[in-house]
């Protein structure tokens, strides 16, 4: 179980660490066309900059920027992002996730609405993994009490 | 006596297995039956068909979509089976 402890030098560089990682996040995310990469390890590596908040600062401080029920919002908005495309373009009069029937609704011809289709549901499973993993991380080290650790809450 | 037909299963079967190794293609071959059906369409086609660069990306998002629709949804449940089991409410 945690407990808060001061330590500059933690704070300072996970202060420092975590815009660079974030935006390290979104990079992979949005390269994953081209290079190794895509919304899993995207969505890893931006959870990984917000599981490295509560471990530096405490765990209140964390909850007041993202509370509970705003991750678990997340976690389910990802997979209807995806599904959302997916049945847009049944509706659009293709079959079910087939992106190339995009080109209706955006302004690019149908290879390319393969292509931004492809980046809109990458984007979804990267917020469904960021989501589910800082959620999975604040249950198991507050035990589910979402709360830090004293003594006397401990039994 | 339990553990010795327990021990004589598994030895069966390995043996079962090893014998099986004989008719697996060799190792690295690019004419093998797995290689032959879906792989050169994605090889040659996938750029031209989804404009994507990256062939693992093109199989993994466009042709497999499904798969990684459920994949997704997969990741999902086990952060609400998590949060079933361990979240409890304040004091």
């Amino acid at each position: 179980m945690i407990q808060h402890q001061e330590d500059i030098i933690i704070q300072t560089v996970c202060r420092i660490l975590i815009p660079f990682m974030q935006v390290y996040g979104l990079y992979v995310l949005a390269h994953g066309h081209g290079s190794p990469g895509g919304g899993f390890q995207g969505g890893c590596i931006f959870a990984a900059s917000f599981i490295l908040m509560p471990i530096a600062f405490d765990l209140a401080a964390f909850k007041k920027r993202f509370a509970e029920k705003r991750i678990i919002l997340l976690c389910s908005l990802g997979v209807f992002i995806y599904a959302g495309i997916g049945w847009l373009c049944l509706l659009l009069g293709g079959n079910f996730l087939d992106y190339g029937e995009l080109s209706a609704i955006l302004p690019v011809d149908p290879v390319m609405a393969r292509y931004y289709g492809i980046a809109i549901i990458e984007t979804g499973v990267q917020i469904t993994v960021m989501a589910v993993m800082v959620s999975i991380f604040i249950n198991l080290i507050t035990g589910g009490r979402h709360k830090e650790e004293t003594q006397e809450n401990y039994d | 006596m339990k553990k010795l037909l327990g021990i004589a299963l598994a030895i069966a079967a390995l043996l079962v297995l090893l014998y099986g190794i004989e008719d697996l293609p060799p190792w690295g071959v690019s004419d093998q039956p797995a290689s032959l059906h879906v792989s050169p369409r994605y090889i040659e086609k996938s750029l031209a068909e989804t404009g994507v660069p990256n062939m693992v990306t093109a199989v993994l998002a466009d042709y497999r979509g499904c798969d990684t629709l459920f994949e997704t949804a997969v990741i999902f449940t086990a952060g609400i089976a998590v949060l079933m089991l361990l979240r409890r409410a304040m004091p």
